[in-house]
């Protein structure tokens, strides 16, 4: 029963609850760097890695630190302070220690830090209540709908890049009317998942 | 000089409108319009959040070291948004649950950010306020244009209020008939009023609107300074490069 609750968090996360197509956190590097498919998809894992890193340090200091102590007001500063300095560090223990790595995440590491998507995903765990390996499960499941949602659209954008558009709509409005039919498209998950584990 | 004051306020609010022009602040316009009453609490928070800090980091501009002023100017926001957190949380606690975590995501609103590095750093502190409470305004008035397009046509009412020509009620005040496209007021609708909102201001704008916003995922975007515009996208030769030492990292691992 629990693992099928983590199960259903994680799709939840990839399907229902998109991060980019239904809630609308992360919406520039959405826009701004699915053009080319592995440029979407280096982004998209970086966005994994700092969101997992991000709740495996939040999700302690909220509860060991902040709640004890009665300071749950200073959350958001707290939160974006831990978040900024943690991309940071990352950045530096990759460049050391795994430049195989570093080289290929490292360029989007810094854009992340104002990613409201890795702060959304940092507050929303504490507002839902989640425990620890709930977080986990639904950073990651946040993560990979990020990674999906960037590679399924920058398929997409490859191909109006090629059509003929009257000129008004070229470039961004396409772009977002495009991301309009793909989120369309996740609209038809809602309910799907639950009833599929039978977990409401 | 009166009338300088005045164009900085009034910039904001049309020729370099923040969400239509410059395209910042993505996020909380495409969120937070679904009605209009989300779109107008969303604009005088942002509003008050960044008057408050353009203040701040204006008054400061001196003392901030330049290497570190991007977390500097964060704590600040981070500070103000707090502060509206708490007021609302108090008095206006049905708004502070409907906005939820967007409410803190004003942290990370480019707008706020981005103002603080191009304006609040190199202008006096009056200067500097009322730049951004015509940023502000014109973030408020943009939300509250698409608010007012994605819940009229969406949902049939204007802030909360029935129309009467949309939706048609019979004698017993059952709902007859409705003229509403509900797909409005959901995601896709974000997307699609907004993505026609900038089409219809590319085809009646100023044409320097389409200037400014050529690189908008860089030359708006405030970590452009933090990162260097390594990773933009726009900035194809060094993507290339590092595009180049991926593959042979792949192949090594």
């Amino acid at each position: 029963m629990d693992f099928k609750v983590l199960i259903y968090i994680l799709l939840t996360g990839v399907f229902v609850n998109n991060y980019v197509l239904q809630r609308f956190l992360g919406i520039c590097p959405f826009l701004g760097v699915s053009k080319k498919f592995d440029q979407a998809s280096g982004m998209g894992i970086a966005v994994i890695f700092v969101m997992l890193c991000a709740t495996a340090v939040t999700y302690p200091i909220q509860k060991y630190a902040l709640e004890p102590l009665g300071l749950g007001y200073l959350q958001t500063i707290v939160f974006i302070l831990v978040i900024a300095a943690l991309v940071q560090f990352v950045e530096i223990i990759l460049k050391r220690f795994i430049p195989a790595l570093y080289k290929s995440l490292g360029v989007y590491l810094p854009l992340i830090t104002t990613n409201c998507a890795v702060l959304g995903v940092a507050i929303n765990n504490i507002t839902d209540g989640f425990n620890f390996v709930q977080s986990m499960f639904s950073s990651l499941g946040v993560g990979l709908g990020f990674l999906l949602a960037m590679v399924l659209f920058a398929g997409v954008r490859s191909r109006i890049e090629n059509c003929p558009s009257p000129k008004s709509i070229q470039g961004l409005p396409i772009t977002l009317i495009a991301a309009s039919i793909v989120s369309m498209a996740f609209l038809g998950f809602s309910g799907v998942i639950g009833n599929l584990l039978g977990v409401s | 000089m009166k009338n300088n004051k005045l164009s900085i306020v009034l910039r904001g609010l049309i020729a370099e409108n923040p969400v239509l022009v410059l395209v910042l602040g993505t996020c909380p316009t495409l969120a937070q319009t679904g009605n209009v009453i989300a779109a107008l609490s969303m604009g005088i928070a942002a509003t008050i959040v960044l008057v408050c800090s353009n203040m701040v980091i204006s008054a400061l501009r001196n003392i901030i070291p330049d290497t570190v002023r991007i977390p500097c100017y964060i704590v600040v926001i981070a500070g103000f948004v707090t502060v509206v957190q708490l007021v609302m949380q108090a008095y206006l606690p049905d708004l502070y649950e409907m906005m939820g975590v967007y409410l803190a995501l004003i942290v990370v609103n480019c707008i706020i950010l981005g103002r603080a590095e191009m304006f609040a750093r190199k202008n006096n502190v009056v200067d500097s306020a009322l730049d951004g409470l015509g940023m502000g305004l014109g973030f408020l008035l943009a939300l509250l244009v698409m608010a007012t397009i994605r819940e009229v046509l969406g949902a049939g009412t204007f802030a909360g209020i029935e129309i009467p020509f949309l939706i048609v009620r019979d004698a017993a005040g059952v709902v007859k008939n409705s003229f509403t496209l509900p797909i409005l007021t959901q995601a896709p609708g974000g997307f699609l009023v907004f993505g026609i909102m900038i089409a219809v201001i590319n085809k009646i704008g100023p044409k320097k609107g389409e200037e400014k916003r050529k690189n908008f995922s860089c030359e708006g975007c405030p970590s452009a300074t933090v990162c260097g515009r390594v990773a933009c996208p726009e900035n194809t030769e060094l993507v290339t490069e590092s595009d180049d030492r991926r593959d042979g990292g792949k192949e090594e691992a």
